[in-house]
């Protein structure tokens, strides 16, 4: 099997900030709107190189997405960045009406997103954004899952013209994809080949499933460990190939268990081809605070997790 | 005159073209769209700049019209199907399935003259604002108008918005305010006060005018120039405009009745006879 390994751990939003900063050299429609978190998104680099395109709109997430909405109609790539509950409940229906149905060019960029954002504690840990947003028609929804696929994930939205909605997380994490790689929305990245059980993951899920995959390598079963960095459009025959071939699946996400990655691939096998499955989710509860090592612990979203998932799994084959 | 005189003539036509809309499907909203005649006759036929012929959602040098309160679409759909932006004819499909004249006005099915769905209200003049900003990183010099209800003001979102646009110099915007006092649940006063509107927005920064008489094409119209005078100076201009509903057909004024409610056939009789046919009925 692959061993993948790491030599440093980067925020997934510093990914963003950097190639924010990257767009704001090669495309000169991109502008980018924040509520009073400019660092936080890591969106100064940004404000500092071009504030002429560079939007401080204070504490009004509703006003932002408007706004954001109105500069497409001069031909502008708005990115607006908050954290990923004031960028989705906050603001729903904004988005809803002046962006998905009026089919807005808008990337909805939201850091802070699941329980990994930490000590802050649930009101601001979205677990059911994902839900929400794959819920709007013509929406893509995107959460990746290290620094260097976010950097290209915010490098490939803005060549994507429509509304995106790109999920992305506070805590320093293991880089452990390729620099420089090419995103292709919606098309699934197998990072593990396995016969016995398919692990999807998605976010900062897929680190834990490949951490899964070794302890489950060493017990002698062997896991594909397949990453859905776009959760809508989903790479169905991806995943369809890859359970034809090991009979069950484990998903893997930092959301609530409802309306998540899971569900949204439970209904396409529902239709097409049952197949045994297992979620990996936070258990239809608000987070609390903590750091994000004991919350993924707590609310049973860890590599440990995993592995009993898929032991289940593999009895129901 | 001859200028007034057309427009009061379109006006009358406009009238009949809302009222038969909204019968024939026997749904709508009469009431404010007969209250914003006069203005939208005003600044579509005299004070805009703009290319019906050749519709483009950037709409880069043209002036560009959103429409915040998003209900009043009889009177959105009669002046743009007027000014050229699509076939007359096309007002017979007010919300019918697969029309492009949806309930309310939106995108989504094409519609040429409509950049942004509204119905859900509190949201236009966010948008406004957004490519207000975009025209001036693009040096067009042309102007951004927004219509907005009195009682869509209770939306704490327009508030978020008139406070971004005073301090960030939003200043190729005119944002109308149709100050009619009613909504759905009655007087805005017994709903919910917005007490000194001028105040509000004065406070906030704007540029402020009255056009207290929001139905007559000559205030109309003198309201809508001054605004354009006070544009790029440094401030957003706001235009009160006191409006009463449901004006020009007389048991339909001074009433928050008619709001989404449909005339009779008996009703539509009298409502296009009090407006005789001045342009041809679609």
């Amino acid at each position: 099997m692959k061993t993948y390994t790491y030599t440093e751990k980067k925020d997934t939003r510093s990914g963003f900030g950097d190639a924010l900063t990257q767009l704001g050299k090669t495309n000169e429609n991109v502008v980018a709107l924040t509520a009073d978190l400019t660092g936080s998104l890591k969106m100064g680099d940004f404000k500092k190189n071009h504030p002429e395109r560079f939007f401080q709109m204070g504490i009004a997430e509703a006003n932002m997405m408007g706004v954001a909405a109105g500069l497409t109609i001069g031909g502008k790539i708005p990115f607006t960045g908050t954290f990923a509950n004031f960028s989705t409940a906050r603001v729903y229906d904004q988005i809803r009406q002046a962006i998905a149905y009026s089919g807005k060019n808008v990337k909805i960029c939201a850091s802070h997103a699941g329980l990994t954002l930490g000590e802050d504690g649930a009101t601001h840990q979205t677990l059911e954004d994902i839900g929400m947003m794959k819920m709007l028609p013509g929406m893509v929804v995107i959460n990746p899952c290290d620094y260097n696929q976010t950097k290209a994930a915010t490098l490939a939205i803005a060549e994507y013209k429509g509304p995106v909605y790109l999920r992305f997380g506070r805590p320093k994490i293991p880089v452990f994809t390729p620099a420089n790689q090419k995103f292709e929305i919606g098309k699934a990245v197998t990072f593990q080949e396995g016969k016995d059980v398919t692990i999807v993951a998605t976010g900062h899920m897929v680190w834990e499933a490949l951490e899964a995959a070794k302890t489950l390598d060493k017990e002698g079963i062997s896991a594909e460990v397949i990453n859905i960095h776009t959760i809508k459009p989903l790479d169905v025959p991806a995943i369809l190939k890859s359970v034809q071939k090991t009979g069950c699946i484990v998903t893997c996400e930092e959301h609530n268990k409802l309306g998540g990655l899971g569900e949204s691939i439970a209904r396409e096998l529902a239709t097409t081809s049952p197949t045994p499955q297992e979620f990996v989710a936070v258990n239809d509860t608000f987070g609390e605070s903590g750091t994000p090592e004991q919350l993924m612990q707590k609310y049973n979203i860890k590599d440990t997790d995993i592995v009993i998932a898929v032991k289940e799994v593999l009895k129901r084959k | 005159m001859t200028k007034i005189k057309n427009l009061e003539q379109l006006s009358i036509q406009m009238r009949r073209d809302i009222v038969r809309m909204v019968h024939k499907v026997q749904s709508g909203h009469p009431g404010g769209s007969l209250g914003t005649v006069e203005f939208f006759a005003s600044l579509f036929q005299e004070v805009m700049d703009y290319n019906p012929k050749h519709f483009t959602m950037d709409g880069n040098n043209e002036d560009l019209f959103f429409l915040s309160n998003g209900h009043i679409s009889p009177v959105y759909y009669s002046i743009l199907a007027r000014s050229g932006y699509f076939p007359v004819e096309e007002l017979n499909t007010f919300r019918l399935l697969n029309s492009r004249l949806q309930g309310h006005p939106t995108t989504h099915e094409g519609l040429p003259g409509i950049r942004i769905a509204s119905g859900s209200l509190g949201q236009g003049l966010s948008v406004a604002i957004g490519a207000a900003l975009a025209k001036k990183m693009n040096s067009d010099s042309h102007l951004v108008y927004t219509l907005s209800g009195d009682g869509e003001l209770q939306e704490g979102q327009n508030w978020e918005a008139i406070l971004y646009a005073a301090g960030n110099k939003v200043d190729n915007l005119i944002a109308t305010i149709d100050y009619n006092h009613k909504q759905i649940d009655g007087d805005l006063d017994e709903v919910l006060p917005m007490g000194d509107l001028k105040a509000k927005f004065t406070a906030f920064g704007w540029d402020v005018i009255e056009v207290t008489k929001g139905n007559d094409i000559a205030s109309v119209l003198e309201g809508l120039t001054q605004a354009k005078v006070k544009t790029g100076k440094g401030k957003p201009v706001c235009i009160i405009m006191h409006t009463q509903m449901g004006n020009g057909i007389d048991f339909m004024m001074g009433t928050h009745a008619w709001h989404g409610k449909a005339p009779s056939d008996e009703q539509l009789e009298a409502a296009l006879a009090q407006n005789p046919e001045t342009l041809n009925d679609y």
